[in-house]
């Protein structure tokens, strides 16, 4: 008998007291939670995501599409990079200011080279109010999961108020689960220690959320 | 579980231990006072907590009831994205499988992002003698491993360590696994985190296989979901080109929709954030997007002989969250390694000796690891009664009875230990049903009072060694109400 059979075998052998005809999933669970908490308009939505994000320690900026450009050139030099990488399917326009070489993301580049690129400026799939998340989900303007992890600098661009819902019910609506998804909710951080948070342990230790409206 | 475990004293006697620890005690209490506060505050954000509990605790018993369907659907769901599905029926089998799996990739080295379940397996050990090393990538296991030492948190494994040891630690043992600590580290929790990322970055960046658990499977979709802080499971989940996930069979959830309870549930009541840090969610493989070949092994080891016991199998329900542990007033006092287990506090107290049995001396001291005060029910997110099945493994001890080990039902044997006990309730229930001889020994008992011991004799001295004997009154109860009238007429 192989182990999948024993398995499947002990699981049916210990629920021998569950009644055949028990009732569907859809009744067993009661779905009586909120789909949202409290009542915003999109204007307060779009704030509580900037409250909530800087909360957790993301640096929070708001631009038109217009002003995004230089924005985007200020933040890459006050960090000094000198390289920035660049999901396929960014707008060419939001770099186009910008001064530090394009890095374009190949299959073949290793980790370690991109080890070496400063920064990395993506798009989003979903910002989530309530929690100060966003979500990529390897979209063209997001790229791979891996450059937006092993920069230590990521600027990531949200449309306002497209992209924000306000809760976790409504985020997961929005996304396909067969995609690969990154939620991610401020800087990488620690409780390890005595249980206090600290931030920047082994993902981007700055994030930048530009809120683009 | 894991052979580390092995020969452990039972409870009282390492807690006895664990409590003249002044360090220890002062750890502990700092850490779980910090974060009861911050839980309490996070989950009053959600007025509507109460409703999400329930949909938990009814999404993973209707699973846990329906667990054979789900298994299959979630088999076929992660073959159709990718992956690979291995099925292991013990701790021996997934070890094999694993082992197996990174021998055929010619490495010799994993990252590991934290799991219960590989810690449960004891595969690190079990890697180590097939000759690959695994290297733990989670802040707190790494200060587990590099000290030499055991977890005792099931979300911070080093919680017993403070900022002074975790410096020493780094100082004199990173340099044995790689990348030295940084000259003239201090024990700032900022600076230790820096060091960590030094050291692991090297690991990371040259990884080709990586082992993690899961916090949820979705038998629909087939996704797999890791919770994390750090960046170390983004890290071991997407950088190496094959990626082995080991994960209990409990973890499986129907729908994606159900995510939108526990994603609002765990986070709270773990870490007592909004949301943690990092969620990676993943399904099978993607083309050009991290790891070529995912394999998933489904883990029994014992979860099976739970699940047969009707009381006990909410203990499956169980997403590792670890607020029992912070509430628990015992945790607080004797910390993790008393518990003998990788599961430590509460939830081990009802989880080890369900996955293990209750044959060792440990196991069979788990369940009276409490006072029963409840705190632990009411914290738990997915509404584990915790003190219901508590109460029922001590029955299980006390009077032996049938239970299922590896898939077999056996009939245990009521516990030596507790002879003394039994004779005693026996007697006990005699008096109870003989009013006449229970009134003279009351009134025995009350005239002779002055010449009492303060502790029992013989095999009660166990029970009065860490008990005050109750005080006797200088007359039983149902005299003085004869007496007085129940006090009526203001006669003392």
């Amino acid at each position: 008998m192989s182990s999948r059979e024993r398995i499947l075998g002990r699981v049916r052998r210990a629920l021998a007291d569950v009644p055949a005809d028990e009732g569907p999933y859809e009744e067993a669970v009661p779905r009586d939670y909120l789909r949202e908490h409290g009542q915003r308009t999109t204007e307060e939505t779009v704030e509580l995501l900037a409250e909530n994000l800087v909360d957790y320690r993301a640096v929070v900026h708001r631009c038109d599409a217009e002003e995004l450009p230089l924005l985007v050139m200020r933040l890459l030099a006050e960090r000094g990079s000198q390289e920035v990488l660049v999901p396929p399917g960014l707008p060419p326009e939001w770099l186009s200011a910008a001064d530090p070489v394009r890095v374009h993301d190949r299959v073949a580049d290793t980790a370690r080279r991109l080890d070496r690129v400063d920064s990395v400026v993506t798009g989003c799939a979903v910002a989530i109010a309530e929690t100060g998340t966003i979500v990529l989900d390897g979209s063209p303007d997001q790229g791979r999961r891996r450059i937006s992890l092993v920069p230590d600098h990521h600027i990531c661009v949200v449309r306002v108020p497209d992209q924000v819902v306000s809760s976790v019910p409504q985020a997961l609506e929005r996304l396909d689960p067969t995609r690969p998804l990154t939620w991610i909710s401020g800087p990488s951080a620690t409780s390890d220690i005595e249980l206090d948070r600290v931030e920047g342990v082994h993902g981007p230790r700055t994030l930048e959320v530009i809120l683009l409206g | 579980m894991t052979g580390t475990y092995l020969g452990m004293p039972a409870f009282p006697k390492a807690a006895h231990d664990a409590v003249h620890n002044p360090v220890l005690r002062g750890n502990l209490r700092h850490a779980t006072h910090t974060i009861r506060a911050k839980r309490a505050k996070a989950v009053g954000e959600l007025p509507d907590w109460a409703a999400l509990r329930e949909a938990g605790r009814r999404i993973k018993d209707h699973t846990l009831r329906h667990l054979d369907h789900y298994l299959v659907q979630l088999e076929e769901s992660v073959t159709a994205a990718g992956g690979t599905v291995h099925w292991a029926a013990d701790a021996e089998e997934a070890n094999r499988i694993v082992a197996r799996l990174v021998k055929e990739t010619g490495e010799s080295e994993v990252v590991k992002v934290k799991s219960m379940a590989t810690q449960e397996i004891g595969l690190n050990e079990a890697l180590e003698a097939e000759g690959i090393r695994a290297y733990e990538t989670d802040l707190a296991e790494l200060i587990v491993q590099l000290g030499k030492d055991r977890p005792s948190h099931i979300l911070v494994p080093a919680i017993h360590r403070n900022r002074g040891e975790i410096r020493d630690i780094f100082r004199t043992e990173m340099g044995e696994w790689g990348r030295p600590a940084p000259e003239g580290l201090t024990d700032t929790p900022a600076e230790l985190a820096e060091a960590a990322r030094l050291h692991l970055r090297e690991k990371f960046l040259r990884a080709k296989v990586g082992v993690s658990g899961a916090n949820f499977m979705v038998a629909e979709t087939g996704t797999l979901v890791v919770v994390e802080s750090e960046g170390n499971g983004r890290m071991c989940l997407t950088l190496p080109e094959t990626l082995i996930s080991v994960v209990g069979i409990e973890k499986v959830v129907p729908t994606w929709r159900d995510l939108e309870v526990f994603l609002q549930t765990l986070p709270r009541s773990s870490t007592a954030e909004r949301m943690n840090p990092y969620t990676s969610m993943w399904t099978g493989t993607t083309d050009g997007d991290g790891p070529r070949a995912f394999h998933l092994v489904l883990l029994d080891n014992g979860r099976t002989d739970t699940l047969a016991d009707q009381v006990g199998r909410q203990a499956l329900r169980c997403i590792r969250c670890s607020a029992c542990l912070n509430v628990c007033p015992v945790y607080e006092r004797a910390g993790g390694h008393a518990y003998g287990s990788v599961y430590p506090g509460p939830i081990g107290a009802i989880l080890s000796p369900q996955l293990r049995g209750t044959a060792s001396e440990i196991d069979a001291s788990l369940p009276y690891a409490s006072s029963l005060c409840g705190a632990c029910y009411e914290v738990c997110p997915v509404a584990i009664d915790i003190p219901e099945v508590l109460v029922h493994l001590r029955e299980r001890v006390v009077e032996g009875g049938p239970a299922v080990r590896q898939g077999n039902t056996v009939v245990l044997q009521p516990a030596k230990g507790h002879a003394a006990e039994r004779a005693a309730m026996r007697a006990a229930r005699w008096a109870f049903t003989h009013p006449g001889a229970l009134r003279t020994g009351q009134r025995l008992a009350s005239r002779t009072r002055r010449l009492h011991p303060r502790a029992l004799p013989g095999p009660g001295r166990a029970w009065s060694g860490t008990r005050d004997l109750p005080a006797v009154p200088p007359e039983p109860f149902r005299d003085w109400w004869q007496r007085t009238r129940g006090g009526k007429d203001g006669a003392k």
